[in-house]
């Protein structure tokens, strides 16, 4: 009742809700975008000074908008409109030619000249490797892609054996089918037969998997309880290097024995295949060598801490380029004679040392940033110094730090590069070679070589950052509230 | 016998004996490596004959360098300039690009890193694509594009491409630019600028402590940009203008070979160090611009909506309340940037500008042979670098500090 006075003594009260009006024009759709996002600096004219920075605004933007368009325009011109695709008649180098060189091109031609690149296509992926063999090469590829993508898609079960399987089963693979039998002075063979100590003769590999096998008796034996109580505690590890020195053995005879595969020499590694292969190497030596840095660089030990300091700064001092040339001048002056370490191995230390001290870097960041109440209650509910990193402090330390390794693993692909100048056709040095090839002299061949060693070197550069992007959004959701 | 089994085992497992056993063995695995090293290296330099010294220091170098600012610097002639010598035009001609480099992708990279904030979606979008595809193709292909396939096919010795006609033109022997020549009595006008340099940094003290006390503003930046020009101007004509500007000059006509570019008349800068400078600075400059943008979205909306509640006009707000404090994020990385950028000026080397790493650990090594002198001398040049930059880090870092009451 009382509510019906009031509302008699106003003149009008709204009894039901106002139609919803459609946004102005000025907001919505096309025309709102470009007021936003384009017309909103240069539309002020209230005093002189506004107008004065409108038209600065309008002129600048329609200039860089030219610059970029016109660009954008050349680039997709020379690489897809202009660009020569096919050789039919075998002119070779006169296929890119104008008419002012003596070939058939209207005159003022400028395109990229892809039958040159096509011809070297295989040289820029596998390098001097020999023919015939290269299935061994895409063997090893397809295996390592298939086992990547198992290990990066979220759903696929048994993700965990997929990467043991990358991290160990796939390196000797990998050196086996690549590489071939072992040539007897290299230092993989002298650190195998541990300085020829040990040599590859069917009694050792007996010995060996006798006592691989003896150790596992133990170890089952101790894990029922027969056998004292201190094996019983040990059972695990103790069955684990009994599979050590198995796999050992016939890692062992595999390198040793040769299996058929002919020996094809680093030397005659190139193209994408040995980036490729200083990338990945560089990639998975460095982050647990960097992690063993960091927690030494943050250790309480004095001695630990100044010698992974020292260590770290000194590799972030100085170019990579520096390294590689220590690596392949002085390396082998520091090892004893006889010691055959070839220049993949050598651009392969000079790498992985130099990754590990940026990593190092990073994982500390993200040790630093884990609260003191992570470590006080991990040592509180009894764990010991490795099991509180390895399951509580480096799961969240390195979780903080994925943009920061990612980052790193970039670098390092791109400064895979770096090993041409040491004389190794890595991509970038096989393209070199290839553009010496006066058979397709042109003057856009370096054009359109570069265009192709930049575009591959893009997708996987850009491919790393934006996985990262996508883990790291992942993984802020996980941790959100 | 028990009680003593007990004692060991108490030992083994304290905390403390642990860690010095630790300590002590990976001390005596470092010294036992480090003497593996050693030794084999000796018995490898044995082996090739050769000893270990800094002897070959003073001998004369017997190679051709291009020129650039080291070798005018250290007047360097084949046949009478020594190793030391190539050794300091080295560190100079990296120090020069270095430098180039820094300012240039400094300002290409504020630049690039503000207009990626932008509202504008043209400058946004051209800064994306920029930095997104400098940042992912490898500097040494950038820097062989910019070498071998712009560079290189730029007009022969006789012809040119005018950029500003007849005062700056480019061909394949380098950038002709004008020279500016200094006369008798110029060094009065050098005093002059430093004597501003003094009084600027004074007044500037002077303002700052004034406006603290009285809260009178000085405009410092406008009286120093003055004194800055205006002091070495004015004694700059006073003294007669003993400046002689050298234009680059270029013939069309004449014997063949005579014509082009002029020996002798204004400046070139060699190919090898425009591609050096223009790839280094282009590379970076994404870099920064990232940098650049990280710092500026760390600083807190609230700082903008609070200082303008307090009635301050956008540009002081800017000036005042955003830049110190992006400042502060900003300034650790860039400095580090700048290091990366120094530290890759060593790729140079491949193509062969005559740099530190070029010339002393490339063409110098390869007739000398003293690799473990010359590896090490070239490394502490770096080293030294980077220590000296992470000292001003620090010192940077404790200045600008956040004080937490």
């Amino acid at each position: 009742m009382a509510r019906k006075k009031t509302t008699s003594s106003i003149a009008f009260v709204r009894t039901e809700a106002a139609p919803l009006l459609p946004p102005p024009a000025s907001q919505t759709g096309a025309l709102g975008w470009l007021h936003r996002n384009i017309l909103a600096s240069m539309t002020d004219f209230s005093s002189p000074v506004a107008a004065i920075k409108s038209l600065l605004m309008a002129f600048f933007t329609l200039l860089i908008g030219y610059v970029g368009i016109t660009q954008i325009i050349s680039l997709v011109d020379f690489a897809f409109i202009s660009a020569v695709w096919t050789d039919p008649d075998g002119l070779k180098r006169e296929a890119c030619w104008t008419v002012d060189q003596g070939g058939e091109l209207p005159s003022g031609w400028h395109g990229a000249c892809w039958p040159f690149v096509k011809a070297k296509f295989k040289f820029l992926m596998y390098g001097p490797y020999d023919i015939d063999q290269l299935w061994r090469v895409n063997l090893t590829g397809i295996i390592g892609l298939v086992a990547l993508a198992w290990l990066l898609i979220e759903p696929l079960p048994f993700r965990r054996y997929v990467g043991i399987f990358l991290l160990t089963v796939y390196p000797v693979l990998a050196i086996i089918l690549l590489y071939g039998k072992l040539d007897p002075s290299s230092a993989t063979l002298s650190i195998l037969t541990l300085g020829g100590i040990l040599s590859p003769t069917p009694t050792t590999l007996m010995a060996l998997i006798l006592i691989g096998l003896g150790l596992m008796t133990v170890a089952r034996l101790g894990a029922m309880g027969r056998l004292d109580r201190r094996i019983e505690d040990h059972a695990r590890k103790i069955e684990l290097s009994g599979w050590f020195v198995i796999g050992f053995a016939l890692i062992f005879a595999l390198f040793a024995e040769g299996y058929g595969l002919d020996r094809i020499d680093t030397n005659d590694w190139g193209g994408l295949m040995i980036t490729l292969v200083v990338a990945i190497t560089g990639i998975v030596a460095s982050l647990p060598l960097g992690i063993l840095l960091a927690l030494g660089r943050r250790s309480t030990m004095p001695a630990a801490r100044i010698i992974c300091t020292v260590f770290i700064e000194f590799w972030r001092g100085v170019p990579l380029i520096t390294v590689l040339f220590m690596a392949s001048v002085m390396l082998p002056l520091f090892l004893p004679e006889g010691v055959n370490f070839d220049n993949l191995l050598r651009a392969l230390v000079g790498v992985m040392l130099f990754s590990a001290a940026y990593m190092a870097e990073v994982v500390r960041g993200g040790l630093q940033a884990i609260d003191k109440g992570q470590f006080e209650g991990s040592s509180a509910v009894g764990l010991t110094y490795w099991q509180s990193m390895r399951l509580v402090i480096l799961p969240q330390a390195l979780t903080h730090v994925i943009p920061g390794i990612v980052n790193t693993f970039i670098g390092l692909f791109k400064d895979t590069t770096l090993v041409s100048i040491i004389g190794l056709f890595d991509l970038l040095g096989a393209g070199q070679s290839a553009l010496a090839d006066a058979a397709w002299a042109s003057p856009v061949q370096s054009h359109s070589m570069y265009l192709f060693i930049a575009a591959i070197f893009f997708v996987f550069c850009f491919g790393m950052s934006r996985y990262s992007i996508f883990m790291e959004n992942k993984l802020s959701r996980s941790r959100r509230h | 016998m028990n009680s003593d089994k007990s004692l060991l085992l108490k030992y083994l497992y304290d905390t403390r004996t642990r860690s010095i056993i630790f300590q002590v063995l990976l001390i005596l695995s470092l010294v036992f490596g480090f003497w593996w090293i050693v030794d084999n290296t000796a018995v490898n330099l044995q082996a090739q004959n050769k000893s270990v010294g800094f002897g070959f220091l003073t001998q004369t170098a017997g190679f051709a360098i291009s020129d650039t600012l080291g070798t005018w610097l250290f007047d360097y002639e084949v046949g009478t300039s020594t190793y030391l010598d190539v050794y300091f035009i080295g560190i100079a001609n990296t120090f020069l690009v270095a430098f180039l480099g820094i300012i240039f992708a400094t300002i290409l990279g504020f630049t690039f890193g503000i207009m990626r904030l932008s509202q504008n979606f043209v400058f946004r979008a051209f800064s994306t694509v920029y930095i997104e595809l400098t940042r992912n193709i490898p500097l040494l292909v950038q820097l062989f594009f910019w070498y071998f396939a712009v560079l290189r096919s730029l007009p022969n010795a006789r012809g040119k491409v005018d950029i500003i006609p007849d005062v700056i033109g480019i061909n394949i022997v380098g950038l002709y630019l004008p020279s500016a020549i200094p006369q008798d009595g110029f060094s009065l006008t050098m005093w002059a600028f430093a004597i501003a340099v003094v009084i600027t940094f004074f007044m500037n003290r002077w303002a700052t402590k004034r406006q603290q006390e009285t809260g009178r503003i000085f405009p410092a930046f406008w009286a120093g940009l003055g004194l800055l020009i205006g002091l070495p101007l004015i004694v700059f004509l006073v003294s007669g203008s003993p400046l002689v500007v050298e234009y680059p000059e270029f013939k069309e006509t004449g014997p063949i070979l005579k014509r082009g570019f002029q020996k002798g008349a204004g400046m070139v800068l060699v190919p090898e160090m425009l591609a050096v400078w223009l790839s280094l600075s282009l590379y970076t400059a994404a870099f920064i611009a990232e940098i650049v943008r990280a710092g500026i979205m760390a600083v807190n909306k609230g700082q903008t909506e609070a200082s303008l509640a307090l009635g301050l006009k956008p540009n002081p707000i800017l000036r005042l309340v955003i830049i110190p404090q992006a400042m502060r994020v900003i300034i650790p990385p860039l400095t580090s940037q700048y290091l990366n950028l120094t530290k890759n000026s060593s790729l140079a080397i491949a193509i062969a500008y005559p740099e530190l790493v070029s010339v002393f650990a490339g063409t110098a090594l390869n007739q000398v042979g003293k690799e473990i002198e010359m590896i090490f001398m070239m490394m502490s040049v770096y080293l030294t670098f980077s220590i000296l930059t992470s000292i001003f880090m620090n010192w940077f870092n404790a200045r600008v500090k956040l004080v937490e009451r």
